[in-house]
């Protein structure tokens, strides 16, 4: 018997004032810092980057580390398989482009020579989302999760702040094996600390609650978290978990979630299908069916705007999760 | 109709004005790469290709191909002083809702051939409808624009491959050869050189030619024109932010917008009058 706990987790060390003055940095400066101290850390890490190394922050291990940084330019099946054969004399090797190039260009790259072979090449996907804003649909890599999760060997994280990027990045480098890490262009509330624990593969609890529980990852969770609150004052007690390991998934926390709360939410600024709220679902379906509902990206294509008035209009804030909140929670078993 | 050569100049300078006001206004967009192609698509949208803006879909129209998509200011810029649609329009790139995407989509702007932003894959395409119209026996030509950065990309040589093998003929291509990219000058990026050595190995008719000047650009597509048995391909030496004293040459001003007081500035130079 589970003890019921209810508000935000206080032993995660989460940032002060999540509600109201939050700060807001981009994930991909998390990556940036995260590769420079990796820089120093071990002298076995290199960089590459195809034409857009100030754009993913890896510019700045390149200024740092000139001599372990390779500017493959406008290539990136090229980099993919350069990152391999880097891997395969020893280095570890992150290669980072947008997402779109780096999971879709280069997807067979990353299939037969990266994943099948299990070289320990870290793609570091940087542009995940719709908030890339004005750029458009070429830009918005809306497909990482689905491309990448489908292969075996593969690992894939989605962290949901400046510091949980740069945790995930640097403890990629001691986790073997290929890993997908997606990052976003525009600045997001940065919702943990530096003392805020990332274990690879561990889902968080970061709100405590029992009528129904929401799985997020990247910059949902905190969208999530805002849905939590305001929920909270219809006394609808909901449970957050920050999802950031997307494969492989903590089973365990999604299973607990179906039997206590009896609905699932998930969150994704990516497609829903074969994307993050798929894999939950497929866990759920196989394990405890219970009420869900996916937000994401709903089989369309992203398009030209401002980043925040995208959002709104492909139905990614908190009042779709609390929409879809109150859907499931229509369908639950009394 | 065929534009002269003095208005294709003065053509030139408004589209490059054009491209000064969008990208200011979107507060976002490439400004570098669209100015430096400018006389290209002055020469191509208003003398060398076939098309009419009043039958958008007519069968034998030559076709164009943007496959460096980013600078679709400069493609949708010169559609609308050609008559595709107003001017005025020009105002809402990059906006939510606008026909104008950030980079150029066919579903929502009939008038473009393709959908672009991904370098790398414009000629492959260019090639398909070289085929397919050569099959139909059908006379239009098919022009590809591509970067000089963006001729890193494999697909891009692979394309040439195709082109030389099936002895495309009434396929050109053009490549605007700025020196720069993203992350600093091709040559130190990744050397592209010897460029037209490369594609004459490839099989190509290869020309060289000053990519500001609208008579020896005709000239080479005319050239190209003639040319039996072999695709061709332009090599159009340009300068990147061409026009503008202070984008020229500059490899940040590839996608970086000019703010309202640079705005007015580069307007001066370009002779606005208001
Ligand atoms: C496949 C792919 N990789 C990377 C990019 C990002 N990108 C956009 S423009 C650009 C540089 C293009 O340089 P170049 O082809 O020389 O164009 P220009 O100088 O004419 O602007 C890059 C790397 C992209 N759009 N597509
Ligand atoms: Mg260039």
């Amino acid at each position: 018997m589970t003890e019921k706990k209810s508000g935000l987790n206080e032993t995660l060390h989460l940032a002060p004032n999540i509600y109201d003055k939050v700060e807001k940095i981009p994930t991909r400066n998390g990556f940036g810092h995260g590769l420079v101290e990796l820089g120093h850390a071990n002298k076995n890490v290199v960089a590459l980057c195809a034409d857009l190394s100030d754009s993913t922050r890896a510019l700045w291990f390149a200024e740092k580390f000139p001599d372990r940084f390779i500017e493959v330019g406008i290539s990136e099946q090229d980099m993919m398989g350069i990152a391999a054969g880097l891997a395969a004399v020893g280095k570890i090797p992150f290669l980072s482009t947008y997402g779109v190039f780096s999971t879709g260009r280069a997807w067979d790259q990353m299939r037969t020579t990266v994943a099948y072979g299990d070289f320990n090449v870290k793609i570091a996907s940087a542009h995940g989302g719709i908030s890339v804003g004005a750029d458009g649909a070429t830009h918005q890599s809306l497909e990482e999760i689905a491309l990448s999760r489908v292969l075996p060997n593969m690992k894939v994280i989605v962290p949901a702040d400046y510091w949980e990027s740069k945790k995930a990045t640097i403890a990629s480098a001691s986790i073997h094996g290929p890993i997908v890490i997606r990052f976003g262009r525009e600045k997001v509330p940065v919702i943990t600390t530096e003392k805020t624990p990332f274990v690879f593969g561990k889902a968080e609890t970061f709100r405590f609650g029992n009528d129904v529980t929401v799985f997020a990852c990247g910059p949902m969770v905190y969208e999530a978290l805002i849905a939590a609150k305001e929920l909270e004052k219809k006394g609808i007690d909901v449970r957050v978990v920050n999802m950031h390991t997307v494969k492989p998934l903590d089973e365990k926390a999604i299973i607990d979630a179906a039997k206590e709360t009896g609905a699932i939410v998930t969150a994704e600024e990516h497609q829903v299908n074969a994307g993050f709220g798929s894999a939950i679902a497929e866990v759920v379906v196989e394990h405890y069916p219970v009420p869900m509902k996916r937000v994401g990206v709903i089989d369309r294509f992203g398009e030209s705007g401002e980043p925040d008035q995208l959002m709104v209009e492909f139905n990614l804030k908190s009042t779709d999760i609390i929409k879809a909140i109150e859907d499931v929670l229509s369908r639950k078993k009394k | 109709m065929n534009y002269s050569v003095p208005d294709m100049k003065k053509l030139a300078t408004e589209i490059r004005k054009d491209i000064i006001r969008m990208t200011c206004e979107a507060g976002s967009g490439h400004p570098g790469g669209s100015l430096s192609s400018v006389e290209i698509m002055v020469s191509l949208y208003f003398n060398v290709m076939k098309h009419d803006p009043k039958n958008q879909a007519w069968d034998d129209r030559d076709r164009f191909v943007l496959s460096k998509g980013h600078v679709c200011p400069v493609l949708y810029a010169s559609l609308a002083r050609r008559g595709y649609f107003p001017p005025e329009e020009l105002m809402t790139l990059r906006k939510f809702g606008s026909r104008l995407q950030g980079h150029p989509h066919r579903l929502k702007l009939s008038c473009l051939e393709t959908s672009s932003g991904s370098l790398g894959q414009g000629l492959s395409i260019a090639s398909g409808m070289a085929i397919g119209l050569r099959m139909d026996k059908k006379s239009p030509r098919v022009y590809c624009l591509m970067g000089d950065g963006e001729l890193q990309e494999g697909q891009v040589w692979e394309a040439a491959m195709t082109g030389a093998h099936y002895k495309l003929d009434n396929l050109c291509g053009i490549v605007d050869v700025n020196g720069l990219q993203i992350d600093g000058r091709t040559s130190d990026v990744k050397n592209l050189e010897p460029l037209a050595d490369k594609w004459k190995a490839f099989g190509w008719h290869t020309i060289e030619v000053d990519g500001h000047n609208v008579e020896a650009l005709i000239s080479a597509f005319r050239e190209a024109e003639r040319t039996k048995g072999k695709p061709t391909v332009i090599l159009a030496k340009t300068v990147k932010g061409k026009g503008v004293s202070f984008m020229e040459n500059k490899a940040e001003w590839h996608g970086k917008p000019p703010s309202k007081e640079e705005a007015a500035k580069a307007l001066k130079e370009l002779g606005e009058t208001c």
